[in-house]
């Protein structure tokens, strides 16, 4: 079974007057457990394949298939729910909700999934010690540091054990050390969990850490390769 | 400059500056509407009360008013009314009347009323008695053996046309003095208490029952406008000096109607301010939030070289074209609906007794003082600019350094 | 327990505490207005039946059929004193009293005025109107000194007369024939309604018997109830009294909205036309508070996408939000409650003297000094209005969300 399955996907935007192709015929396949690196230039094309995995935005062609469902003309209310259970995803921009604490972030999602109150505790404090936040569960977003804050979004990604991890560009804003920290961290989460984790990336540093790397550029898949992650 | 820049930022936002224009527009349209009902009750309750034999100003002999009987007349109203050509403005009417506490009785009834004496020919233009028979015919001059009755007291003493009425009264020798009189004409008022307390005879009749020669009780005057009363009224009492003639002007007749317009005058305005609060509120919350997203933009024009008090003019205007704009479309909308209601007229009949209870007449006609439309927009605008002040001050006051940093 | 949805929303609301304040402040600004305006308008309709009920109508009268529209001498209730043994036995009545009416002449050695004459019965009347207490000049009628008059201020300076002067009173009987009678002033009295103290005089209700040949009847009997709610139940109870005693095709009860039909009405057409100031009020202040419900959504759009990217259906977005507006909204209202309250509560107890309107006041039996009443029902009713329209004004963001487009929101 594959985890993700795309076949022949085109998505075009509308920019003023112009047509941009944003995909022009993707096809791809992803294995359960891989740790693969979406790179290329900035306009290649890798956000918008991310998206569409995510289910956040629909092809114009083609397919997607998550672990054998078709999403492509799943409701708004069964994405929500597919997004909620088999995809986490984390962002450039931490992105956690600024009212909770790290704790609550997390448990926020188990609660959307009807998990009962003392094991979301439970699995929250637990998931944030694997991703290295030991103690500083009650600190709200504004008080930790990016890197913390981002492996609160890493924690709040995978609490749920999905699918897929969705990352687009997730240490763009940290420093490098930091960035190669939170990489190492997914990674043994890879590992222990055999979570499949797809991030987009331009930095040649990250690259380094993928096992499966492919290239985009103007839409269209350059090279797809299985290399020796760090 | 400040204009089109204000003018410009106002739209980048379009709904939200749509949103609080319309708790402008609202709250202007309903401070005139509003304002247009409560002085057409009381200029209704007023034309009411200057009709139902008030007129605008009254002669009366001193201490007739506390004590209206035969005794305080006005012996000679030749003597005054001779006066009145050149001292009054053209187009002043006048009539004299004689009126004094009587009992109307027939067979099976009595009653408390007022016996009003008229120049049927000079009442017509002065008080609403001329134009308000509704059955059988308004009185001839020198007729002394007609009377007319509203038609409540026809109601309530089961009588109507060419039936019997005896009136009775003191007369100048205190004797009781009565006389049979034919009821002539059925009058309506608006108010049913109209109907009940006034009876209508001749001059003369009236006279000849009191013996009251060519003596009066008063005189009351219409003049072309009610505007002028008070300016008539002083010279009026100018030339009568030292006389023992009284001058009253409506205002001091009708005390309970000038409480009213007192009492409306607050209350409109008070209503101007509540309502003010209400948007108040819209204006200081929406231009701190403008202000706020903005920040940044402030503190760049600032690094720019902008000095602070540009800035805070910058906010001032914005919000001053926004109350601008919210003042003409409220203002104009409000006219819009005085228009609209002034042509038809609200008609309160299924509370008829309940206006009647408190006095006013079931059909109300608004009334746009200039005045309160006045006051209305200055409100808005002053307060609107006051309140202004904070979020303007919040923007003049950002360093270049923490907007660009934070925002 | 607070939920985490809850938390969520209160933290949300003190994110930007100015803004959530000023907005408490114009719900909490309309209710106090509405709670201390209708507090205001149930203490002034009070005030107004209080005045009718114990200046002249009674919660309750019987009166002969057709005596109230015509007031015709000869409807009366004979033997009053049997329907009196009704009454009393009716437990929620706690006081009564016969009176007679008639018009007549009274003529002092100057003076001769046309003026009401009501016959009542000293002791009994005390208890059901403030008559006693209005004494000017004088004293109260006595039970013991026969042929005496309380007559109103101004009819006896119009008759220029003072207590001890004598008045000759003439006019028709029960039967028609000539009703004389010479009486004493024994009083005068005011109760600042020139109607009333310009032409009434009140004898004993034996003497007016007497003079206008009644033969022991009277025309209304006076009745006054434990509270205004008990009236519909003595009036029912009174109307099958009646019935049993065989009288009930001759006699009528009227309530006091019969008997002053104006009174009842002039509350409605208050009621109604506050109804309409309150309404234009809080649309008012629903505009000027839906900038920043609407503003909220705006301006958080980067959060409600990663919301709804996450799995957050716009269903419980939409919920979230309204939970912010709702605690916003109970904030306020219970703010505005109990600042109204106090205000309400203030005034209650020291009143509210209206400058200009003293003199309409009196004129309508009321006194200068008006007293908010502060009851359930104006804190419900006014917090009510204000909770509907704030509401409605909370959907519309929170409808708006559900058509949020999770990319377009995040890329703000």
């Amino acid at each position: 079974m594959k985890m993700v399955l795309c076949r022949g996907l085109r998505k075009i935007y509308r920019q003023g007057k112009m047509d941009v192709v944003a995909l022009d015929g993707i096809d791809l396949a992803i294995g359960k457990g891989e740790f693969v690196a979406l790179a290329g230039p900035s306009g290649s094309g890798k956000t918008t394949l991310l998206n569409l995995i995510g289910g956040l935005d629909r092809p114009d062609e083609g397919e997607i298939h998550l672990q054998d469902q078709l999403i492509n003309d799943m409701d708004q209310s069964r994405l929500a729910e597919l997004r909620l259970r088999q995809i986490g995803f984390v962002f450039q921009a931490f992105n956690l909700i600024p009212v909770l604490s790290a704790t609550e972030n997390v448990e926020f999602i188990l609660l959307l999934q009807g998990v009962e109150a003392g094991e979301r505790r439970q699995r929250a404090r637990a998931i944030l010690d694997d991703v290295g936040l030991e103690g500083l569960y009650d600190r709200r977003p504004a008080e930790l540091s990016g890197g913390q804050q981002q492996r609160v979004a890493v924690a709040r990604a995978i609490v749920s054990d999905p699918a897929i991890v969705l990352a687009d560009e997730p240490t763009a804003n940290l420093d490098s050390t930091t960035g190669q920290g939170l990489l190492e961290m997914m990674k043994e989460m890879n590992e222990k969990k055999r979570v499949t984790f797809i991030f987009s990336t331009h930095d040649a540093m990250v690259m380094d850490y993928a096992r499966r790397l492919i290239l985009l550029h103007d839409g269209r898949i350059v090279e797809d390769r299985q290399k020796e992650g760090k | 400059m400040f204009f089109q820049l204000a003018w410009r930022n106002l739209w980048r936002n379009p709904k939200r500056t749509l949103i609080l224009l319309t708790a402008v527009v609202i709250g202007i349209w309903a401070m005139i509407v509003i304002g247009t009902l409560m002085r057409g009750i009381s200029a209704q309750m007023v034309r009411h009360g200057i009709a139902t034999l008030t007129g605008h100003v009254q002669i009366h002999r001193l201490g007739y008013r506390a004590d209206p009987v035969v005794e305080n007349s006005i012996l000679d109203p030749q003597k005054v009314t001779e006066r009145f050509p050149g001292l009054l403005p053209a187009g002043t009417r006048w009539a004299p009347r004689i009126r004094v506490p009587a009992i109307a009785g027939n067979a099976r009834h009595t009653a408390g009323v007022n016996l009003v004496g008229i120049d049927p020919l000079a009442e017509k233009g002065v008080s609403f008695i001329g134009t308000a028979v509704a059955e059988g015919e308004y009185l001839k001059p020198e007729d002394e053996r007609s009377i007319l009755i509203g038609k409540a007291l026809a109601d309530q003493f089961d009588t109507g046309l060419g039936k019997k009425l005896v009136l009775m009264s003191q007369d100048t020798n205190q004797e009781i003095a009565s006389r049979a009189y034919r009821i002539s004409g059925i009058y309506r008022a608006e108010l049913e208490a109209t109907e009940k307390e006034f009876v209508f005879v001749t001059l003369p009749a009236a006279a000849g029952m009191l013996r009251l020669g060519r003596g009066i009780s008063e005189i009351s005057l219409l003049f072309p406008a009610e505007g002028i009363s008070e300016a008539a009224a002083a010279r009026l009492r100018d030339t009568f000096a030292g006389t023992d003639l009284e001058i009253s002007t409506w205002r001091q007749l009708l005390a309970m109607i000038s409480g009213v317009l007192e009492l409306y005058d607050g209350i409109i305005f008070i209503w101007f301010l509540v309502i003010f609060v209400a948007m108040g509120f819209g204006i200081v919350n929406t231009f701190l939030m403008a202000v706020l997203e903005r920040l940044r933009e402030f503190g760049l024009l600032k690094a720019l070289g902008m000095k602070p008090g540009w800035i805070v003019r910058q906010v001032l205007v914005e919000s001053l074209l926004l109350l601008l704009i919210g003042q003409i479309v409220g203002s104009s909308l409000g006219l819009l609906s005085y228009w609209g209601l002034a042509r038809t007229g609200i008609d309160l009949s299924a509370v008829a007794e309940g206006m009647e209870y408190v006095g006013m007449t079931r059909m109300i006609f608004p009334v746009l003082l200039p005045r309160d439309a006045l006051t209305a927009n200055l409100v808005v605008f002053l307060l609107g600019l006051l309140v202004s002040v904070y979020p303007a001050v919040k923007a003049g006051k950002v360093t270049p350094a923490k907007a660009l940093a934070g925002g | 327990m607070f939920s985490l949805d809850a938390k969520m929303a209160w933290r949300n609301l003190w994110r930007n505490p100015r803004r959530s304040i000023l907005t408490l402040a114009a719900i909490a600004f309309a209710t106090l207005l509405l709670v201390f305006m209708l507090s205001w308008q149930f203490g002034s309709y009070e005030t107004m039946i209080n005045a009718a009920v114990k200046g002249s109508t009674g919660h309750l009268q019987v009166q002969a059929r057709d005596y109230h529209e015509k007031k015709e001498m000869e409807m009366v209730i004979d033997d009053p004193e049997a329907v009196a043994a009704l009454i009393e036995s009716l437990p929620e009545v706690t006081a009564f009293t016969f009176r007679g009416a008639a018009f007549a002449l009274a003529a002092s050695e100057e003076r001769t005025y046309g003026t009401a004459i009501l016959g009542i019965d000293a002791q009994r009347e005390n208890r059901v109107s403030e008559l006693k207490a209005r004494v000017r000049d004088g004293h109260y009628l006595q039970g013991d000194e026969g042929y005496t008059a309380f007559l109103g201020g101004i009819l006896a300076a119009n008759l220029r007369v003072v207590p001890g002067d004598e008045i000759t009173l003439l006019g028709q009987g029960r039967d028609g024939s000539v009703a004389a009678t010479a009486v004493t002033v024994s009083g005068t009295f005011r109760t600042g309604q020139d109607i009333i103290d310009r032409a009434t005089l009140y004898l004993r209700l034996e003497d007016f018997q007497e003079t206008f040949a009644m033969a022991g009847a009277v025309h209304q009997i006076v009745i006054v109830g434990r509270t205004l709610d008990a009236v519909p139940r003595i009036k029912a109870a009174l109307q099958s009294g009646i019935a049993r005693l065989g009288r009930d095709r001759e006699l009528v009860v009227l309530d006091w909205s019969e008997l002053a039909p104006g009174l009842l009405q002039s509350i409605k057409l208050d009621l109604v036309s506050g109804f309409i100031f309150y309404l234009i009020l809080i649309v008012v202040v629903a505009f000027s508070i839906l900038n920043t419900f609407l503003m909220v959504v705006l301006e958080r759009g980067r959060e409600f996408g990663v919301l709804l990217a996450i799995g957050v259906t716009p269903q419980r977005l939409s919920r979230l939000l309204l939970l912010e507006s709702a605690a916003l909204t109970a904030l306020g209202l219970i703010s505005g409650i109990l600042l109204g309250s106090l205000v309400t509560w203030y005034y209650q107890v020291h009143g509210i003297v209206f400058s200009g309107a003293s003199e309409m006041l009196r004129q309508f039996g009321l006194p200068e000094r008006i007293y908010p009443r502060l009851s359930l029902l104006s804190i419900a009713v006014g917090a009510g209005l204000v909770f509907v329209i704030t509401w409605l004004t909370a959907l519309y963001p929170a409808g708006r969300v559900k058509r949020i487009s999770i990319l377009e929101a995040m890329k703000q």
